[in-house]
């Protein structure tokens, strides 16, 4: 894996937080049309609305930075495959439930602090690492509503993923 | 003035990876490692700012062969393991464009086996990616050339027994130029290896771990047995050899990055034009 530069100043550091969200955003809106595609309506609008709000994020920075055009995205390389705020193509299902999809959301959103918090405990400039620990604060009460959220919804019960006309091989 | 303002170069349009994705959406089962290619070939097509219109991919059958209605650029969904035929029969044809040949293991290495053997061999400079998923799933879960002697399924109760293909070995021993393993959990490590696969002149070949959760759902743990960057790539190929003989079947990275270079055909390009051609054979 290669290994991740430092942020030298706030503008790359606001260009790896501008990347994580756009990201997010796009994988969102991708996972979106994936479960309208699978006929998952519920589903597909939690995803439309969690692209939204990473999309409000991604666009909130490029306004605080006064960017006109996207940074260079060859300042950035993850560690890990993905950003920290991605969700992995792998943990879907086509018969998931609102409460899968706000799992996956919170489990983003905690990465997402992890990331953050990790650049403030980097050797960085005090400006960066002031930046980071206020993005680090931004996600950790991104989980808090997330939490809120996953409170008013009910979780799947057993036997969810069982379906009777299922798209694998039959006996 | 600069050379766009003088008008005989139009200004680059500069796009990012959305801008190389159809608007068709994929009908490939939520959790399928296919999107991580659609993602990873949309990324690096952007980092090298190509033309739509001078890319071509080429496909045959399968799951993962519905690639070419995905992406935004020009695209042939052939008929089943003569994906690499047609790639290279284009290429040929029009050098111009940069072609991208895509399917997966029962298309590439069964029925295609023998044009990917052939494709190595002459190495035309094109690029093919295969999705390894170690099964047929299009057609509901049978083993392919890939799969596991041992994997037990309705379809193959106890396992077929057979050696599984080796695409890496078969491709290095027939004389692909550039050789590689990716997965599809890595999109942004993908797309780097796809880059380099179409600037490297020659067959570059590209086997991606892409996971089939729908028949294949223990292979969602791939992604914990992985190994990115194991392969070093290496002009040598008695050294790649070498270095396959202790592969773990997740290694990734480039194994082979050779300096034979790349076919070229003798002679005219076309000899007839197409209108004399559609002339003569038109009933």
């Amino acid at each position: 894996m290669k290994k991740q530069r430092l942020p030298r100043t706030v503008a790359e550091f606001m260009a790896y937080a501008w990347a994580l969200e756009v990201e997010a955003a796009d994988r969102y809106a991708e996972l979106a049309e994936l479960m309208a595609t699978h006929h998952n309506r519920e589903v597909s609008e939690l995803f439309a609305k969690l692209a939204r709000i990473e999309g409000k994020h991604r666009d909130q920075i490029a306004a605080q930075m006064g960017w006109t055009s996207p940074p260079d995205a060859a300042v950035f390389r993850w560690e890990t495959p993905e950003g920290p705020e991605t969700t992995d193509y792998g943990e879907l299902h086509y018969l998931m439930q609102p409460w899968h999809a706000l799992k996956l959301a919170e489990h983003n959103e905690r990465r997402a602090v992890e990331f953050f918090e990790r650049f403030a405990a980097a050797r960085v400039p005090a400006g960066v690492r002031a930046a980071a620990l206020e993005m680090a604060a931004d996600e950790r009460e991104h989980v808090r509503l997330i939490e809120e959220w996953l409170s008013r919804v009910p979780p799947p019960e057993s036997g969810w993923d069982e379906d009777p006309d299922p798209p694998a091989v039959a006996d | 003035m600069n050379e766009a303002d003088s008008g005989t170069i139009a200004p680059a349009v500069l796009r990012g990876p959305n801008d190389y994705k159809s608007d068709i959406k994929p009908v490939w089962c939520p959790g399928c490692g296919d999107f991580g290619v659609v993602n990873a070939l949309a990324k690096a097509m952007a980092k090298m700012t190509l033309e739509p219109k001078d890319v071509a991919v080429v496909s045959g059958i399968g799951c993962s062969s519905r690639i070419p209605a995905y992406m935004a650029s020009y695209g042939f969904h052939g008929i089943h393991g003569r994906a690499l035929a047609a790639g290279t029969g284009l290429k040929v044809a029009r050098p111009d464009l940069t072609v991208i040949v895509t399917g997966g293991d029962g298309d590439g290495y069964s029925i295609g086996g023998n044009h990917f053997l052939h494709a190595c061999r002459r190495n035309v400079d094109m690029t093919y990616i295969v999705m390894d998923n170690r099964v047929y799933g299009m057609t509901k879960g049978q083993p392919s050339p890939t799969t596991e002697p041992d994997w037990d399924s309705k379809l193959s109760p106890d396992g077929t027994g057979l050696r599984e293909f080796q695409p890496l070995v078969i491709a290095l021993t027939s004389g692909a130029n550039f050789i590689a393993r990716g997965f599809t959990g890595d999109p942004n490590g993908l797309a780097e290896l796809i880059e380099q696969a179409v600037r490297h002149p020659g067959f570059s070949f590209i086997e991606v771990l892409s996971p089939c959760v729908t028949f294949r759902p223990e292979q969602k743990e791939w992604k914990k047995l992985v190994k990115p960057d194991a392969f070093k790539p290496t002009p040598d190929m008695p050294r790649a050899a070498r270095r396959m003989l202790r592969d773990t079947g997740f290694d990734l990275g480039v194994l082979y990055a050779g300096e034979r270079p790349a076919f070229a055909p003798r002679g005219p390009r076309a000899l007839r034009a197409p209108a004399e051609l559609e002339a003569r054979f038109t009933l």
